[in-house]
C-alpha cells in the first residue's frame, strides 16, 4: 500500500465548511462514506455513543452532526441494546440506520438484538420487514488497547444466520464496502480494523474505486506457490509475508482478501487454492472454532484432490485477548505466517505440529 | 462544629454541575389503581357496549385457543384469560396509523385490533414465526424475547416523528419483563428522545411462577416511570373503561408531543403461564378465586346492567357473536396449514448466498425424492416407505 500523495477536495463540498481534508486514511474514507450516504439518502441516520459533537472516539463521524444536524447524526444514551433495538424500529419504519458500537467488546450488550431480531426480522415476516441497517464495529488488536478494546468478534456474527459480515482492509474498500453495506437491504455487521484506521493509501474521493457487491473476495497479490486467505487487519501482515517469501524463499504467495466473511466468496478462494495447491488461513481471531476453521473445512472439501498439504491456520491463541504489553505475542505476524508456509509439505514430507516442535498443538497459534 | 467551620473561612457550595432536572411530583402515579367502573363517573354508553362486546369475544378467543392447544392444533398458547380488559383497551386506544408492539401473550390485542385470528396464531401454531404483514396492519410481530420489542417501538415512533408523521407506538410487556435490561433502555431512550410511545405493563402477578415480590422492590411498576422522567399511571387492569380512558389519554398525550408514558395495569393471569405450566405448584386456588370475583368481563356486564345499557338479550347477542368467531377459528384451525419448506431459504437475505443456494437445492432434491416415493407408495402396495402420509403431504 502506497503513501498518500497530492490533494483533493470532495465534489459538492459545502463552501461554508472548512476545506475538506484529503480522505487518505481509512478513518477519513469511512467518514467520507458516511457523509456521502447521508447526503444521498434522507433515510440514512447515523447514531451511537459520542458520534455527534465529538465525532466518535476514532473520529469516523467527525463533522457529520455539524453538517447534517443532530437528527441525522445523533448522540445516544450509553446503551448498546437500546441503540440496536431502536435501530430495528427505525428500520421497520423504512429508515436506513447506521449505528456505531464504540469498541468490539462494547457491542456485546446489544448481542440479543442482533441475534434475536436484526438477523431474523426479514425471515420472521417473510420479507415484509427487511432490516437495512449497518452496525459499525471497530475491532481487533494492535493498538495497545487495555482489556475489552481489542477483541476479534467476527466469529460470533458469522455464526448468526441472517447477518452479513463485512470487513475492509484497504482505504478504497473502506469507502466502497461501507457504501455498499449502507445501501444493502440486509443487516451488515461492518467490522473496521482499528489498527488500519490511520493507514494511508492513495485514494481520492472524486474517483472512488469501484467495489463489487458485498460477498466478493479479491486477489490482492497473484502467486502460484500457495494461497494466503485473510481479511481485515491481517491483510498487511500477509502482504508483507508474501514479499518476504518471494525475496527470501523464491515462493510466490497468492493473497486473497475475503472482504466479506458472510457471504463467503467460496469460488474465488477455491479457484486460487486449486491453482496453488496449498493454503494458509490467517486471522487475529482465536483459532478454535474461529473463521479459519470454517474456511479450512470448505477449502479441504472442495480442493481435496488439488491439495499438496493440509490447509493450515495462523490465528490468535485460544486465550482471552492479552494485555497490551503482551499482545505482540498473540497477534499473527510475518514470521508465524512464514513458519506456516514452510510447513506446507514442500518436500512432500508432512510434519505434524508435535513433530515440528509443538507449534501446531491445538492451543497454539500455528497449526 | 469543625475547625474549618469555626474559622468561618469555608462555605460548602453545591457541586457546580448539579441542578434539579424537573419536579418529580407530576410524574408520580396515584396511590391506588385508577377505576371507572362502579363509580359515579360519566361514561359513554356506546363505548362501554363496544368494550363489552370485545371482552366477551376476547374471553371466547382465549377459551378457543386453549382448546385448540389441547387438540394439538397449537404448539403452545400463553393465555390472557383474566387480562382481556387491558388487551382490548390497548387495541382500541390506537388510531389507524398507530403501531402496536405486542409480546407473545398479546395475541388478543392483535385480534382486537382487527387482525385475522388465524394469522395472529401463526407463531403459536408453528407454521411460521409470524403470520401477518406488520407494515399493512401496523402490528409488530409477537415478540418472544422479553421486553426486546420495547426499543423497537421507541425507534419506530422516533423515526415517524423525524419524518413528521402522526404516529404513536403502544408497546406491551409483562411484570417480569420490567426486570429486563431492554425495558430500562427502551424507557430511557424514549424519555430522552421524547418519543411518542406508550408503555403498557400488564402486571398479572406472575412471571411464570415468580411473584412480583421477587421481581421488584419498587413501590409499584408505575413508579419506575419517574426515574426516567416520564409520568407513571396505575390503573385497575380489569376495568376496561379505566384502561381505555388512561391509555387513550396517554396515546393522545404522546401524539401531542408531550412524550412517553408508562401505564401499569394491575391484573391477574387466571390461567397457567401456558398449557405446559402447572400453576398449582406456586399459587393457592383461593387467590385465583378472589380474582375471579374481579373478572373483567363480569365487571363490565355488571356495570352495563346497572346503567340499564344491557339486558339478557344483549348478553346473548354478544355471546352468539363470539361463538361465531370461535366457530370460524376452530374450523379454519382444523385445516392443515399449507407449508412451504422452500420459504426457509427465501427470506434469510434479500438474495440467497451461494451457500444457502446450495442448501436450498439439497432440500428441494430431498423433497422431490420424498414426493416420488410418496407417489409410488400411493400407486403400489406393500411399500415400506419411511415417511408417513402426513409428513409427505406437509412437505
Amino acid at each position: 500500500m502506497s503513501t498518500a500523495t497530492g490533494t483533493s477536495s470532495p465534489p459538492g463540498a459545502q463552501p461554508s465548511r472548512e476545506p475538506a481534508r484529503k480522505p487518505s486514511t481509512m478513518a477519513q474514507a469511512l467518514n467520507r462514506a458516511l457523509r456521502d450516504a447521508l447526503a444521498d439518502d434522507p433515510d440514512v441516520h447515523v447514531f451511537g455513543e459520542d458520534v455527534g459533537t465529538l465525532g466518535g472516539v476514532f473520529r469516523v463521524t467527525d463533522g457529520l452532526a455539524a453538517e447534517f444536524g443532530a437528527d441525522r447524526c445523533t448522540d445516544t444514551p450509553l446503551a448498546e441494546a437500546g441503540i440496536l433495538g431502536t435501530a430495528v424500529g427505525m428500520a421497520m419504519y423504512g429508515m436506513r440506520p447506521v449505528v456505531e458500537m464504540q469498541f468490539d467488546a462494547f457491542a456485546y450488550p446489544g448481542f440479543e438484538q442482533l441475534v434475536s431480531h436484526i438477523s431474523r426480522m426479514r425471515n420472521r415476516t417473510r420479507g415484509a420487514l427487511p432490516m437495512p441497517l449497518t452496525v459499525r464495529i471497530p475491532y481487533g488488536g494492535g493498538i495497545g488497547g487495555v482489556e475489552h478494546h481489542s477483541d476479534s468478534s467476527e466469529a460470533y456474527y458469522m455464526a448468526t444466520p441472517g447477518l452479513h459480515v463485512v470487513t475492509p482492509a484497504t482505504v478504497a474498500d473502506a469507502y466502497g464496502l461501507l457504501r455498499k453495506s449502507i445501501a444493502s437491504d440486509d443487516p451488515v455487521v461492518f467490522l473496521e480494523p482499528k489498527r488500519l484506521y490511520w493507514g494511508k493509501d492513495d485514494w481520492s474521493p472524486e474517483r472512488p474505486a469501484e467495489v463489487p457487491e458485498i460477498g466478493r473476495a479479491v486477489v490482492r497479490r497473484p502467486g502460484s506457490s500457495a494461497t494466503l486467505i485473510t481479511y481485515g487487519p491481517s491483510l498487511p501482515v500477509c502482504m508483507e509475508a508474501a514479499e518476504a517469501a518471494a525475496r527470501d524463499e523464491g515462493l510466490e504467495l497468492e493473497v486473497v482478501d475475503l472482504r466479506s466473511l458472510v457471504p463467503f466468496d467460496e469460488d474465488t478462494v477455491v479457484a486460487s487454492v486449486r491453482r496453488t495447491g496449498r493454503a494458509v488461513v490467517v486471522h487475529e481471531s482465536t483459532g478454535f472454532a474461529g473463521p479459519g476453521a470454517e474456511i479450512a473445512a470448505r477449502v479441504t472439501e472442495r480442493c481435496f484432490h488439488h491439495l499438496e498439504a493440509p490447509v493450515l491456520r495462523v490465528a490468535g491463541f485460544d486465550i482471552p485477548y492479552p494485555p497490551p504489553m503482551l499482545e505482540r505475542h498473540h497477534l499473527p505476524d510475518v514470521d508465524r505466517v512464514l513458519d506456516a508456509v514452510a510447513r506446507l509439505q514442500w518436500e512432500s514430507e508432512w510434519r505434524s505440529g508435535e513433530e515440528s516442535g509443538g507449534l501446531g498443538s491445538l492451543g497454539g497459534g500455528v497449526r | 462544629m469543625t475547625v474549618l467551620e469555626q474559622s468561618g473561612a469555608y462555605h460548602l457550595a453545591p457541586p457546580p454541575a448539579w441542578r434539579p432536572r424537573r419536579d418529580p411530583a407530576p410524574l408520580m402515579p396515584d396511590g391506588e389503581p385508577f377505576r371507572l367502573l362502579g363509580t359515579e363517573a360519566e361514561l359513554e354508553g356506546a363505548l362501554l357496549r363496544e368494550l363489552y362486546g370485545q371482552l366477551v369475544r376476547g374471553r371466547r378467543f382465549n377459551e378457543q385457543a386453549t382448546a385448540l392447544t389441547k387438540q394439538g392444533r397449537l404448539a403452545v398458547y400463553p393465555s390472557s384469560t383474566g387480562q382481556e380488559a387491558a388487551e382490548v383497551a390497548a387495541a382500541l386506544a390506537l388510531r389507524e396509523q398507530d403501531w402496536l408492539f405486542p409480546s407473545y401473550r398479546d395475541t388478543l390485542a392483535a385480534v382486537a385490533r382487527g387482525l385475522d385470528p388465524v394469522a395472529v396464531l401463526s407463531l403459536l401454531r408453528g407454521d411460521w414465526h409470524s403470520g401477518y404483514d406488520p407494515r399493512s396492519t401496523r402490528v409488530a410481530p409477537l415478540s418472544t424475547p422479553l421486553a426486546t420489542q420495547l426499543p423497537h417501538a421507541v425507534g419506530l415512533a422516533h423515526a415517524a416523528r423525524l419524518k413528521g408523521d402522526d404516529v404513536v407506538a403502544l408497546a406491551m410487556v409483562g411484570d417480569g419483563g420490567t426486570s429486563e435490561g431492554d425495558f430500562h433502555e427502551a424507557l430511557n431512550f424514549a424519555a430522552v428522545w421524547q418519543a411518542p410511545v406508550v408503555f403498557l405493563v400488564q402486571n398479572n402477578g406472575f412471571a411464570i411462577s415468580v411473584p412480583l415480590a421477587k421481581q421488584t422492590a419498587a413501590p409499584s411498576l408505575a413508579h419506575k416511570a419517574v426515574g426516567y422522567g416520564m409520568p407513571g399511571r396505575l390503573v385497575d387492569g380489569n376495568d376496561a373503561a379505566a384502561m381505555h380512558h388512561v391509555l387513550t389519554d396517554a396515546v393522545e398525550r404522546a401524539r401531542a408531543g408531550e412524550g412517553p408514558c408508562l401505564v401499569e395495569a394491575v391484573t391477574y393471569r387466571l390461567e397457567a403461564h401456558t398449557n405446559a405450566d402447572d400453576a398449582t405448584r406456586y399459587r393457592e386456588a383461593a387467590e385465583v378465586e378472589s380474582w375471579r370475583e374481579h373478572d373483567p368481563v363480569a365487571l363490565m356486564e355488571r356495570e352495563l346492567r346497572s346503567r340499564g345499557l344491557l339486558d339478557d338479550d344483549g348478553v346473548r347477542e354478544a355471546g352468539e357473536a363470539a361463538e361465531r368467531m370461535a366457530g370460524d377459528l376452530r374450523e379454519r384451525m382444523h385445516q392443515e396449514p399449507e407449508l412451504a419448506p422452500m420459504d426457509l431459504f427465501d427470506h434469510v437475505f434479500a438474495r440467497r448466498t451461494p451457500q444457502l443456494q446450495g442448501q436450498a437445492e439439497q432440500l428441494r432434491a430431498e423433497l422431490a425424492a420424498a414426493e416420488a416415493e410418496h407417489t409410488g407408495t400411493a400407486g403400489g402396495s406393500g411399500s415400506t416407505g419411511h415417511r408417513t402420509d402426513d409428513q409427505g403431504s406437509r412437505k
